[in-house]
C-alpha cells in the first residue's frame, strides 16, 4: 500500500489554523481565573505564609503576579479549613505588614502567632499576614475584598498616610492589572476612582488571547516552580547583606501631594475606601492602625518627620483619622510611635524583627483591651 | 541560541531550500554561518569585543586553513571568492555602524570601519605569509596546537582571564579596576578549539582531506553547532557539502521531529527544571536530605535535556541545509555501567578525546612496558581530568573528572575481575542495578559539576547521606 503524501503547506496551513482557534478560544473564555486556582501549594507544597511578591525572583524563589486567585491559592490561608477552636484574624496592610527585608519568622504575624493568644471562650488566634508591599488603600480593599470567603472573625487593618492620596489609589501594579475588580467595587461603594483612569492596564480583545497573556501564563507556572524552592528552603524574600539605610536628613519641602500646609485637605484622601473596606467586612469588626513610622532628628526634622512625610501632613493626618474613627464608630488604634526610631530599616515605615516586636507588644496590649485577646496561660 | 534565533534559522532553511536551483547552497551556508557567528555573539562589557571575537574566530579559521594546506596546493578561484567575502562581510557588518535599523546583526553597535579595515589587513597579511612560508610545515602545525590550547587556558582559568580582561579594557580606554573574568565571553570558542586541533592534528597524521577555505571556515564555524556541538569530523562534514541536495518534505518532517523534541527538552524541560537544580545558593540554603536529593535529581536531569535538547536542534537544524551532523546523545541515564554510559552522553567530545589523547597516551605508555593496569589507570584519569578542565580550570572540574576516571577503572578491573567468573546469575537484576548504580554514580558526580567550591561539593554530599555537616 502506498504510504500518504504529507503536504508541507497543507500542515502549516492546519498548524495555524488550530493555533489561530486556540488563541480565539483562550481568549473568549478568559480562564486565567480559573488557571490560578490550579495549585500544588497546600496539597504537595507547602502553603506561603504571605502573599506572593519578589523584586529578585530567582534569589527570592518569589515573584510578582496580578492574578488573586494565584496569589490566594498559594497562600496558606487557602489550605486551612477554619475549626470551632480557631479565632481568625486576617491582617492586610502594606509592605511593613507582609515584612519587606524581613524572614518569615521575624515578620508582625509571626510575632502575633508566636505570642499564643486566646479568646476568652478559649478559641486559639491565629493571624494570617495578608500585606503586599505596595502602598494603596484601594490595593487592602481589594485583597480584604477577595480575603472575605476565608470567614475571618477579625481584621487588621495597618494604614499611613503614604496610603491615602487619591493620587496614589491606582499606582499599585496590583490594582492597575485588576480593572475590572476595582471597577466593581468603585461602583458598589460609590468610590471616586476613575474608572476610565489610563493607569488602568486595560486589556482589549487581542490581549486576552494565548499569545497576549504569555507572561501571566508563565508567572502562573513560575509560582509553582520556585514552589519547590519555597519548600526546600522555607525562603520567599532575598535580603541583601548591605541596605541603604532610610534618610536622616531631610529636604526642606513641606508639599505633600501638591498640598501645602496648614491644613490637609480631606476630600484629597481616600477615607471613603476605608468606610468601603468597614461596609466589605459587614458583621466582621475592623480594626484601623496606624502604623509606626520613623521621626528623623537630621537636617530640616523640624520641618518633616521623614521623608515620606512633612510634620503639619502627619499631624493633620492622624488627628483626621482619630476624628473620623470617633465619628464613624471605628476601632482604631494610633501606634505611629510604637517602634523605637533605630528599629526602622531601609524606608520609614520598614521596621527590623526587633522593631517588629515591639510592634506586635503595643498591638497584643489593644486587642486585649478592645477585643479581649489574651495570651494564654 | 534563543527561541527567536532557532526559530529565524529554521525559517531561513525553508526558505533557501525553494531555491536551491539558483543559490548554492555552500555559499549560502558559508556566508549564513560567518553573519551567525557575529550574530550570536553576545555582548560585553570590554569595548568592541563583541566584535572582535567574532572576527577572532574567522581569522583563526583562515590561518589554520592555509596552515594544513598541502605544500603543492595554491590558493584557487573559489578560494578569493572566499577571502574577498569573509573581508567584504566583516567590513559590511561594521558598516551597519552607520545604519542604525541594521544594527541588530550585531550585539552592539560595531567599532569604526577603519579599524576593522586595518585588522582585516593584518590578518590577511598573515594568512598569506603563513600560506607562503609556513603550510605544511611540521613545526607550525604544533605550534598552532600549543597556540590554541593557550588560548584555551586564557578563557577557562578565571584570574588569567580576568588580567587579560584588565588588560584589554587598559587598551581600550577603559577603567581596568572593573574587569571581570566573565568580560570575554568567547562565544563558541570551545567547540571551535576542537574543530582546529582535530584538522591540525589529522593534518599532521596525513588525513586531512583537501578542502576550500569556504567550506573549511563553514565546518568551523557551522551556526547550528557552534555553541554546543556536536564535534563533527571534517572527512565527514566536507562528504555532506559535496553531496548534491535538494529539501524534500521528509526530511523537514525529520528535522522538524528533532526541532520539536529539541525545543521541547530545552525550553520546557531543562528550563523547568533550572528552577529548583542544585546550584551553590540552594546548596547552602536546603539542610533536608530528601529535598537536597531533588534538587541534584533535577540538576542532572536539567543538564541532560538542555544539552540533548541543545543537539536535537543543532541536528534538526543541520538536516534542513543538508548536514547530517552526528549523535551526541543516546539515552545515557539508561546504560548499565560507566563505560557504556560515556559511550552515550556527549558522544563526540568522548571520541574526540578517545582518538587525540586517550588512544596516543595508552600507546606510549605500552611501549614503556608498564603493567597494563597502570596504563589503564592512568589513562583513564587523566582522559577525564581533561574533559573535566575543559569545562573550566577549577578543582571542582578537575574533581567531577578525577571521580569519573576513577569509576571507569573501577568497572574496567570489574570486567576483567568477573571474565574468568560467573557472578552475574540473575541477568535482568543485574542490568537493572547496573542501570541504577550508574545512574546514581553520575548523579553523584554532577554534585562536583554544579558547585564550584570543593568543601560546598563535600556538604552536600554529607547532607545527601544523612551525615550531620
Amino acid at each position: 500500500m502506498e504510504a500518504k503524501k504529507i503536504s508541507l503547506a497543507r500542515l502549516l496551513f492546519k498548524a495555524a489554523l488550530i493555533f489561530l482557534l486556540c488563541n480565539l478560544i483562550f481568549a473568549s473564555f478568559n480562564p486565567i481565573p480559573a488557571l490560578g486556582r490550579l495549585t500544588l501549594y497546600n496539597w504537595v507544597l507547602p502553603g506561603r505564609e504571605r502573599l506572593p511578591y519578589g523584586d529578585d525572583p530567582p534569589r527570592a524563589y518569589n515573584l510578582n503576579l496580578y492574578s488573586l486567585e494565584a496569589m490566594f491559592a498559594s497562600h496558606k490561608l487557602s489550605g486551612a479549613e477554619k475549626t470551632t477552636g480557631e479565632f481568625r484574624v486576617l491582617v492586610v496592610g502594606d509592605s511593613s505588614v507582609w515584612g519587606f527585608l524581613l524572614e518569615n519568622k521575624d515578620t508582625l504575624t509571626a510575632a502575633l502567632n508566636r505570642a499564643g493568644l486566646q479568646t476568652v471562650d478559649g478559641r486559639k488566634v491565629v493571624f494570617y499576614n495578608l500585606g503586599h508591599p505596595t502602598i494603596s488603600l484601594t490595593k487592602d480593599l481589594m485583597i480584604l475584598d477577595y480575603a472575605m470567603q476565608y470567614q475571618p472573625d477579625l481584621i487588621l487593618w495597618f494604614v499611613t498616610l503614604e496610603a491615602f492620596p487619591n493620587a496614589k489609589q491606582i499606582s499599585s501594579p496590583l490594582v492597575q492589572n485588576n480593572p475590572d475588580r476595582i471597577r466593581d467595587l468603585s461602583s458598589q461603594y460609590d468610590l471616586s476612582i476613575d474608572p476610565n483612569s489610563p493607569e488602568f492596564a486595560n486589556a482589549d480583545f487581542w490581549d486576552g488571547t494565548l499569545i497576549g497573556q504569555r507572561r501571566n501564563l508563565a508567572n502562573l507556572l513560575r509560582l509553582q516552580l520556585y514552589g519547590l524552592m519555597w519548600a526546600a528552603t522555607g525562603i520567599d524574600v532575598f535580603i541583601p547583606e548591605t541596605i541603604e539605610l532610610r534618610a536622616v536628613d531631610l529636604e526642606s519641602n513641606e508639599d505633600y501631594y501638591g498640598q501645602q500646609p496648614p491644613a490637609l485637605n480631606e476630600d484629597e484622601l481616600a477615607l471613603d475606601v476605608i468606610q468601603a473596606g468597614l461596609a466589605q467586612a459587614g458583621e466582621v469588626p475592623v480594626l484601623i492602625v496606624n502604623e509606626p513610622i520613623f521621626v528623623s532628628s537630621g537636617a530640616n526634622s523640624h520641618i518633616r518627620y521623614n521623608s515620606f512625610y512633612p510634620r503639619w501632613a502627619y499631624d493633620g493626618y492622624r488627628e483626621l483619622l482619630r476624628s473620623f474613627a470617633s465619628a464613624h464608630g471605628w476601632n482604631y488604634s494610633d501606634l505611629w510611635q510604637a517602634a523605637d526610631n533605630a528599629e526602622f530599616t531601609n524606608t520609614p515605615i520598614h521596621l527590623t524583627p526587633r522593631g517588629t516586636l515591639e510592634l506586635a507588644e503595643a498591638l497584643i496590649a489593644v486587642l486585649g483591651e478592645q477585643f479581649d485577646l489574651q495570651i494564654s496561660p | 541560541m534563543t527561541l527567536t534565533q532557532i526559530l529565524l534559522f529554521a525559517a531561513l532553511a525553508l526558505l533557501a531550500g525553494r531555491f536551491y536551483k539558483v543559490v548554492n547552497r555552500n555559499w549560502l551556508l558559508f556566508v549564513a554561518s560567518v553573519l551567525a557567528v557575529f550574530w550570536l555573539q553576545p555582548a560585553s562589557a570590554i569595548r568592541n569585543l563583541f566584535f572582535f571575537l567574532p572576527c577572532l574566530s574567522l581569522s583563526l579559521a583562515a590561518l589554520v586553513w592555509s596552515l594544513t594546506l598541502p605544500r603543492d596546493v595554491g590558493f584557487k578561484r573559489e578560494d578569493w571568492r572566499a577571502v574577498a567575502l569573509l573581508v567584504g562581510l566583516a567590513l559590511f557588518l561594521s558598516a551597519t555602524r552607520y545604519f542604525e535599523s541594521l544594527c541588530c546583526l550585531t550585539a552592539s553597535r560595531p567599532p569604526q570601519i577603519e579599524l576593522v579595515a586595518f585588522l582585516l589587513v593584518l590578518i590577511s597579511a598573515l594568512v598569506i605569509i603563513i600560506f607562503r612560508l609556513g603550510r605544511g610545515r611540521t613545526w607550525l602545525l604544533n605550534l598552532a596546537v600549543l597556540f590554541i590550547l593557550l588560548l584555551f587556558i586564557v578563557l577557562k582559568s578565571e584570574p588569567v582571564a580576568l588580567r587579560v580582561s584588565a588588560g584589554l579594557r587598559s587598551l581600550g580606554g577603559q577603567d581596568p579596576q572593573l574587569a571581570s573574568s566573565l568580560d570575554i565571553g568567547w562565544l563558541g570558542f570551545s567547540y571551535i578549539a576542537f574543530r582546529l586541533i582535530h584538522t591540525l592534528r589529522d593534518r599532521l597524521a596525513g588525513r586531512l582531506p583537501q578542502v576550500s577555505l569556504r567550506d573549511f571556515v563553514t565546518y568551523i564555524v557551522f551556526f547550528p553547532a557552534l555553541t554546543a556541538g556536536p564535534i563533527d569530523r571534517i572527512q565527514r562534514f566536507q562528504g555532506d557539502l559535496q553531496r548534491n541536495f535538494t529539501l524534500q518534505p521528509d526530511q523537514i518532517f525529520s528535522a522538524g521531529r528533532r526541532l520539536v523534541t529539541g525545543l521541547f527538552m530545552k525550553f520546557i524541560l531543562a528550563d523547568g527544571l533550572a528552577f529548583f537544580a542544585l546550584n551553590s545558593i540552594n546548596a547552602v540554603q536546603t539542610q533536608s536530605s530528601i529535598w537536597m536529593w531533588l534538587l541534584l535529581l533535577a540538576f542532572s536531569f536539567r543538564l541532560f535535556f538542555d544539552f540533548a535538547g541543545y543537539t536535537q536542534i543543532a541536528i534538526g537544524l543541520g538536516m534542513l541545509f543538508g548536514i547530517f551532523l552526528p549523535e551526541n546523545f543516546d539515552r545515557p541515564y539508561l546504560k548499565p555501567n560507566i563505560t557504556a554510559f560515556w559511550n552515550s552522553w556527549h558522544i563526540t567530545l568522548a571520541q574526540w578525546f578517545r582518538s587525540y589523547y586517550f588512544n596516543p597516551l595508552t600507546r606510549f605508555l605500552r611501549i614503556r612496558n608498564l603493567p597494563v593496569w597502570l596504563i589503564i589507570l592512568f589513562a583513564q584519569l587523566s582522559t577525564m581530568a581533561l574533559i573535566g578542565l575543559w569545562h573550566g580550570l577549577t578543582w571542582n572540574f578537575l574533581a567531577w573528572g578525577l571521580w569519573h576516571g576513577g569509576g571507569l577503572f573501577v568497572h574496567n578491573q570489574w570486567v576483567q575481575f568477573t571474565k574468568t567468573r560467573r557472578i552475574v546469575r540473575n541477568p535482568k537484576l543485574s542490568l537493572s542495578f547496573g542501570i541504577f548504580a550508574t545512574f546514581a554514580f553520575v548523579t553523584l558526580g554532577w554534585v562536583w559539576f554544579a558547585l564550584p567550591q570543593p568543601a560546598d561539593a563535600l556538604r552536600v554530599l554529607r547532607i545527601l547521606f544523612g551525615i550531620a555537616a
